[in-house]
């Protein structure tokens, strides 16, 4: 089916191409902008390709398997308002990618601007393709996060950065909102399939649960759509690169929540509740938008605020309920979606030309860049709606509505004037900006001095002001198919009538638009020198919503957290471990049921085991009183006691544990022997015991013993209560013919639990990479660094007093390193030896990462930090993102096959001579474990062993605990 | 066996919660370590003590005649993560005692 192949390309085309940016375009930024707008481009010819598909109101569907066990599919949705927003998001993506080249400063690669442009466009594409509601919630929060990314571009400047968290904040919250909402309708509807909910909704509608599914949906849809009172993010979202203002704020991010008012208006619309809130709040929205836009006096302010108003039109004629609302919605999504990206693109041209956006200090610059002013005119007329041009079109259109409104006479006077009122300050604010910049006398003091903009940076603008020109001339033959098509699949059999022409005669809509036209004129004449001079917008001046966002975002991350800390017994962890404990203990102990009388355990207990316990116990208790002082004993006795719970895996028959134990054990001793050199020293003498601490002490012991002793009783009960018939029979059953080994445990791990598995070594390679990072700027403490010898390293004299030292001390190790060194291909093979008999005997992957690691441990002390890195060059982290790439390329092989994700095979292939050749793909996934295990080890004991050779340096901005005494 | 093993389990924790509840970073990775330690017997006690039994599929058929594999895979996975914790653990305590100045957990005793 060659449309259902289009729509997957044009959805998946923008990510890989996001995803190819940085290897293709690095350093080169003619290939970047080709990949970014070759996309584009291509991904608008496939829509336009899909037309015929969809022309008549048809609904083009392709599906993938999802969940099906839970009624999920990914799928696929192509009707007439899809269509429409797919031209527009990638046509306008095309001219803002061009754009972008010559906007952008020169010296930058671009690489992360189009990879998150294209994104960006990606999770665009998805909201409007997706079939199924959840999934059009992951893109719409996948949208929310390149526009965090996109607004925070200039992620230098404190301004841009508190923009893109504002809309982060505000839109992803909204998006969750939206995620309960469509939850609520999927339950409603009985399937979260689009077309299973836009036939349910009648039954949606009548259901108790409507409201708050309403709600929250519109929630989601007014915080993307910048609906008063959630706009404030919009106007501070300016602070982004012009082109990304004039992507997000035209065509893409803003509009998704229209989109999504028109999704479901069949379902939604029609009721009181979606009346009075949606028409309200665009009324509000529209008229607080037009008026703070008259009053901004920067130019992408002015475009902030028109951009909210004109939202707020869109919304309101969805809100009114009326069939030829929904056409005039459309028709004016598409309207504005051209000129505001056109305005945005003059705005950025003035702005790259005379490094001002600043209303008060622009003028005159028609005479320097004459085709741009020209341009700009046609936007700008187009924005206040002045005949020919397209914004004129779809304000009668909204007239005509808001004249047919049949909601009450106060109701329906109130709609009307505002609606002149809104028309009459978007003739203002677009007289004030394309005259105040292009008009008057040309002014002599700009930053830089102006020219014509480059060519291809007009382009786009002259393509756009075309696209006004043509539909404002030609509306029936340009737009009257697309509007059509889009509004059929909104309305169906409802479609109104409805005439796209410039002239309906001398009607009631043309007075309106007359009135509001000369208001406007005489607003601007009247009141542009006052307007100049303000510097806030009068009489809402006052109200900020943004004000408000902090002040709860400040009560939520400072004035909570310290009620709590008041609340709470003190901010110490010490006394939260505690509270900690003794919940833990507390909950333990309400859990406890009496059980059935067990009967008594069969095996006799060996003197033997005992007396290792015995021993065992002792170190644990010796390592808890030895913590403290003694950190090398402790760290030895602990070591004992991890021996002991080895011997114990070997002699309860788990020979796999034991081994792991054993490694894992020798390694983590290492490490902490590495990192006991950087804590301080404590002498005991030095320290004595205060009373509270005595208490303490006391008190702790009293809850640990609790602890202790409430354990011990419940491993007891479990232990003579064990379960009958647990899942373990399954998989000891279904080992060797389902998973084609005798290890059971391993084949646990690497097949059946192969999920888990891959969970666990992904947090293994995070932990490790968070240890990596951690220590990249690690600045130890001064002391620390002066308490050996090393002191003295840094002069001439104790450099070579150093380097005797290092020499006797290799010296003494000589013989030792040797055989060390002879060691090694020994225990590499032993590891090698380990890993591949991991399916049938106990080894595996993980242990057998463990133990190439200690090779390296083992090196390290025999040859010394130095001689392994000049030698041996290691790269852990490609060691991990291999094995991890490893362990997914073996699940997805099993999907390209047509398997679940991680299916093993197993089998044996028959070769001559050699006979039988057991092969198991497994291995490959154990071998990605042993990659990502060895490697993610090996990092953090590198990055701790590599701390050894760091060197007093003498830094002006050393540490705050420089002055500390060296005592 | 069994009430060995559990004593054993019960002084582990015991030791690990005292240590826990220590003032010194250093005190508390011990005390992790050994609550791990315990926590680790303690799920591979639930599969129940076997002296003697086979790990690996041998010619028996009857699946009692071997360990139980179950929480000796998660026994397994914990012991790897446990060490990957320890070693973010004594990172975060490096990084800490360069920032603060001392080893205390709170950062804000006063003495080093």
């Amino acid at each position: 089916m060659p449309y259902g192949l289009i729509s997957t390309a044009i959805l998946f085309l923008p990510f890989a191409a996001a995803l190819a940016t940085p290897l293709i375009g690095r350093g080169n930024r003619r290939r970047t902008t080709w990949l970014m707008t070759g996309t584009a481009g291509v991904c608008l010819v496939l829509s336009s390709l899909l037309f015929p598909g969809i022309a008549d109101g048809e609904v083009l569907r392709q599906s993938f398997a999802w969940a099906p066990g839970l009624g999920l599919d990914f799928t696929l949705r192509v009707d007439g308002l899809t269509w429409l927003f797919l031209i527009l998001v990638t046509g306008i993506g095309l001219l803002v990618g061009i754009y972008a080249n010559y906007y952008m400063p020169r010296e930058y690669p671009l690489v992360r601007f189009y990879s998150l442009l294209l994104g960006f466009m990606g999770a665009m594409l998805g909201i409007v393709l997706s079939g199924n509601v959840i999934q059009l919630v992951f893109f719409w929060e996948l949208t929310s996060l390149f526009s965090f990314l996109l607004i925070g571009y200039w992620h230098h400047g404190k301004s841009a950065r508190d923009a893109a968290r504002t809309a982060l904040i505000v839109t992803v919250t909204g998006g969750l909102c939206l995620l309960a909402g469509v939850l609520v309708l999927g339950h409603i509807a009985g399937s979260y399939d689009v077309d299973a909910i836009l036939a349910a909704g009648g039954r949606i509608r009548a259901s108790p649960l409507y409201l708050p599914a309403l709600v929250l949906i519109l929630l989601g849809a007014f915080t993307k759509s910048a609906q008063v009172p959630f706009h404030f993010w919009l106007p501070q979202a300016m602070s982004a690169p012009t082109p990304v203002s004039a992507y997000l704020h035209s065509a893409t991010m803003v509009k998704a929540g229209v989109f999504l008012l028109l999704r479901f208006w069949p379902v939604l619309a029609g009721t009181e509740a979606w009346f009075w809130i949606v028409g309200g709040v665009g009324l509000a929205t529209m008229l607080v938008g037009a008026w703070s836009a008259t009053f901004q006096q920067d130019m992408k302010g002015v475009l902030a605020y028109s951009t909210i108003s004109h939202l707020g039109l869109i919304t309101m004629l969805a809100g009114l309920g009326s069939t030829l609302g929904v056409v005039a919605a459309i028709f004016h999504t598409v309207n504005h979606a051209t000129f505001k990206a056109s305005m945005f693109m003059a705005v950025g041209a003035v702005d790259h030309e005379t490094g001002t956006r600043d209303l008060r200090r622009l003028g005159g610059l028609r005479h320097v860049m004459p085709i741009t002013a020209t341009l700009a005119v046609i936007a700008g007329a187009a924005m206040a709606g002045v005949p020919l041009l397209n914004g004129f079109l779809s304000k009668e259109m909204f007239f005509a509505v808001a004249l047919g409104a049949n909601h009450g006479l106060v109701l329906d006077a109130l709609t009307v004037l505002v609606a002149v009122a809104a028309a009459a300050l978007g003739v203002t604010y677009s007289l004030r900006l394309v005259g105040g910049a292009f008009f008057g006398p040309l002014r002599h003091d700009y930053p830089r001095e102006p020219h014509e903009p480059p060519r291809w940076m007009r382009f786009p603008i002259g393509i756009l002001a075309l696209a006004c020109l043509a539909v404002g001339i030609f509306p029936a033959w340009v737009v009257g198919p697309l509007l059509r098509a889009a509004a059929l699949s909104v309305l169906g059999a409802q479609l109104p009538a409805y005439d796209l022409a410039i002239w309906h005669g001398l009607t009631l809509p043309l007075l309106m638009s007359v009135i509001a036209f000369v208001a406007g004129c005489v607003l601007y004449i009247a009141g542009r020198r006052r307007i100049a001079a303000r510097d806030s917008t009068p009489l809402i001046g006052w109200t900020s919503a943004l004000h408000g966002f902090e002040r709860v975002l400040g009560f939520l991350t400072t004035t909570l957290p310290e009620l709590q800390a008041k609340i709470f017994p003190g901010r110490k962890l010490q006394v939260q471990l505690l509270v900690v404990v003794v919940l833990a203990g507390i909950f333990g102990f309400l859990a406890v049921r009496p059980l059935p009388a067990a009967a008594a355990p069969g095996m006799h207990v060996d003197p033997a085991f005992a007396l290792l316990w015995l021993l065992g116990i002792a170190c644990a208790i010796g390592a808890a009183t030895q913590a403290k002082f003694q950190r090398m004993a402790a760290l030895i006795l602990t070591a004992g006691t991890g021996l002991v719970v080895c011997i114990t895996f070997v002699w309860l028959s788990a020979p796999d544990l034991a081994v792991t134990q054993l490694v894992v054990e020798s390694i983590t001793t290492v490490l902490l022997l590495l990192g006991l050199r950087w804590l301080p020293k404590r002498i005991r003498e030095l320290a004595p015991l205060s009373s509270t601490a005595r208490y303490h002490r006391v008190r702790d012991a009293v809850v640990a013993i609790g602890i202790g002793v409430g354990l011990a009783s419940l491993a007891y009960a479990v232990m003579n209560h064990l379960v009958a018939d647990s899942a373990s029979r399954f998989y000891l059953e279904q080992a060797l013919p389902g998973g084609g080994g005798r290890n059971v445990v391993n084949v646990i791990l690497v097949d059946f639990r192969a999920l888990d598995t891959l969970g666990e070594i992904s947090v293994l390679s995070i932990v490790a990479l968070a240890v990596f990072a951690l220590l990249w700027r690690f600045r130890p403490a001064a002391e620390s660094l002066g308490s050996t010898r090393r002191r003295e390293i840094g002069s001439v004299q104790g450099e070579a007093r150093a380097d005797r030292a290092r020499r006797a001390w290799a010296d003494q190790m000589m013989l030792p390193g040797f055989l060390i060194l002879l060691v090694v291909p020994v225990i590499t093979l032993f590891a090698l030896h380990l890993f591949l008999r991991g399916h049938d005997l106990p080894g595996g992957g993980f242990v057998a990462g463990i133990t190439v690691t200690m090779t390296l441990i083992v090196l390290y002390m025999a040859a010394g930090a130095r001689w392994v890195e000049a030698r041996l060059k290691v790269a852990p982290v490609r060691w991990i993102g291999a094995g991890l790439l490893l362990a997914i390329a073996t699940g997805l092989a099993a999907v390209v096959l047509g398997d679940p994700f991680l299916t093993a095979y197993h089998g044996h292939w028959s070769v001559p001579v050699l006979g039988d050749i057991p092969y198991n793909s497994a291995l490959l996934f154990d071998l990605g474990v042993f990659a990502v295990v060895s490697g993610a080890s090996a990092l953090m004991l590198v990055v701790l062993a590599h701390q050894s050779l760091r060197r007093v340096v003498p830094a002006p901005d050393a540490p705050r605990d420089n002055g500390e005494a060296e005592s | 066996m069994e009430a060995v093993l559990a004593i054993a389990i019960g002084a582990l924790a015991g030791s690990g919660v005292w240590l826990l509840l220590r003032p010194r970073t250093f005190q508390v990775i011990i005390g992790l370590t050994l609550i791990s330690y315990a926590v680790n017997l303690f799920i591979f006690a639930v599969g129940g003590v076997r002296v003697g039994a086979d790990p690996v599929l041998g010619a028996a058929t009857d699946p009692s005649h071997y360990a139980d594999p179950l929480p000796q895979a998660l026994v397994l996975t914990a012991i790897v993560i446990s060490f990957a914790t320890t070693a973010l653990f004594l990172v975060v305590l490096l990084t800490s005692r360069g920032f603060a100045g001392n080893d205390h957990v709170d950062g804000e005793d006063g003495t080093p």
